[in-house]
């Protein structure tokens, strides 16, 4: 499927914005909410996100196009995509240890966090369902994941600010992050306008 | 069948997946806009749940130790896929409105939670149970999580009417901020539940707050031991 530069800066703008990855579709919340306590961590999360889901949406898409579809087994998706995610996270973390530990340090400790984080396999399924080809697939991986970075980072900013706030005793911890999270959701809904 | 019954009792009640485990927060946010959708999610997880328990059980002195996780997804996502066809061809509509979370049930942590805690280490007939117990548990969670945000936002339940004509629909609550509220308040429920009960001194250490980090490992670094998870330790 070939695709023009104008569809694919859609796609671009439309993943990760107007629907984000977490604050409109609600993949991957898990490290949105558990590691969004510092900027640092969670622009590490952020760019160790955006390398496995590229890289994942990779081979989820050649797997799909050479094996599932010749094959005729498109409706065991599900199952290849999470094995060969999962195991890919392995091997990708296998081969950043020995090297390039310089990138080992810096992405490690978040790379077993995310080896079944339901965006991972969410983008490989959109992919499948929307139809788009390896590239497509590709460019709309890096896309989410860029925009989980960029939403992970913002409540990070938030959550840091918040430290200091006088909040109520049940809201405190986990309920305060929510509230926070679908304000950021209504501001994003803002984009909706750019398409 | 006393063990069935305090089985099913458990996954209701006493230890809800989502109002006091919290697991499995992704499709509970996603797929509430409505309560005949969540009841559709709920009923779907639950097939899941209590089929792959039962399979996970029978296998259970067959699986080795090291390869038990990969084993467990395989068989997860079997069930999955199954129930995926049966949606597909006898429900359409469900399976229109569920779309792509249907076959994300696979990192449902409940699931492989259920499996790991309990399956894993328990007869067949117990485990089945468990599954529907925490089936049921998360179904009856998700159908009124969903019935409250579509009374709010579109002043129906079930697609009934019940507002009166003059309620205007706030229909942020059918949108994503309102998931995001909404879960926001149970969760500062359960903490007001929690900090009273800690009060008296009774053991609140059950009563999870919020996944974190990882859909699947919550399960080794949180479900099991929510109130450190590995990810907060490493962000500090």
């Amino acid at each position: 499927m070939e695709v023009s530069a104008r569809e694919l800066l859609i796609i671009l703008i439309s993943s990760s914005l107007v629907s984000n990855v977490v604050l409109s579709q609600f993949l991957g919340l898990c490290p949105f909410l558990g590691v969004s306590k510092k900027v640092e961590t969670a622009a590490g999360m952020g760019t160790a996100v955006i390398f496995v889901i590229t890289l994942a949406s990779l081979v989820a898409g050649v797997i799909y196009k050479f094996v599932l579809i010749p094959l005729n087994i498109e409706y065991l998706q599900t199952i290849v995509f999470i094995l060969v995610i999962a195991a890919l996270v392995q091997f990708v973390e296998m081969i950043l240890k020995k090297y390039v530990p310089s990138l080992y340090t810096a992405l490690g400790v978040y790379l077993p966090l995310i080896t079944t984080n339901c965006a991972v396999l969410g983008i490989a399924l959109v992919n499948v369902q929307k139809d788009y080809g390896i590239f497509t697939g590709v460019v709309n991986g890096f896309a989410t994941a860029v925009g989980f970075t960029i939403s992970i980072v913002l409540l990070a900013g938030i959550r840091e600010k918040m430290e200091y706030n006088d909040i109520p005793e049940s809201f405190k911890g986990m309920p305060i992050v929510l509230v926070t999270a679908g304000l950021m959701a209504i501001a994003f809904c803002g984009f909706s306008g750019l398409l | 069948m006393n063990k069935a019954g305090e089985r099913l009792l458990n996954g209701i009640v006493k230890e809800n997946p989502t109002f006091v485990l919290m697991l499995g927060m992704c499709p509970t946010l996603a797929v509430t806009t409505s309560a005949i959708n969540g009841l559709g999610m709920g009923l779907s997880t639950m097939v899941v749940l209590a089929l792959s328990n039962a399979f996970i059980a029978m296998l259970r002195n067959i699986i080795p130790d090291k390869v038990r996780i990969p084993a467990f997804i395989v068989v997860i996502a079997s069930f999955v896929t199954v129930v995926q066809m049966l949606l597909q061809a006898y429900v359409p509509s469900i399976y229109a409105a569920l779309g792509i979370y249907i076959p994300l049930i696979v990192v449902n942590c409940i699931i492989l939670g259920r499996a790991e805690a309990y399956a894993s280490k328990n007869p067949i007939i117990p485990s089945l149970f468990d599954g529907i117990g925490m089936g049921l548990g998360f179904s009856v969670a998700l159908t009124i999580i969903g019935a409250v945000r579509e009374l709010i936002g579109a002043g129906e339940c079930f697609g009934v009417r019940i507002m009166p004509e003059s309620y205007v629909p706030c229909s942020i609550f059918i949108l994503a901020p309102g998931a995001f509220f909404v879960l926001s308040v149970l969760v500062a429920i359960q903490n007001k539940v929690k900090i009273a009960g800690e009060k008296k001194g009774k053991d609140m250490s059950k009563i999870g707050s919020g996944c974190t980090a990882d859909c699947l490992h919550c399960m080794e670094s949180g479900c099991a031991d929510r109130t450190a998870p590995a990810a907060e330790k490493e962000g500090e």
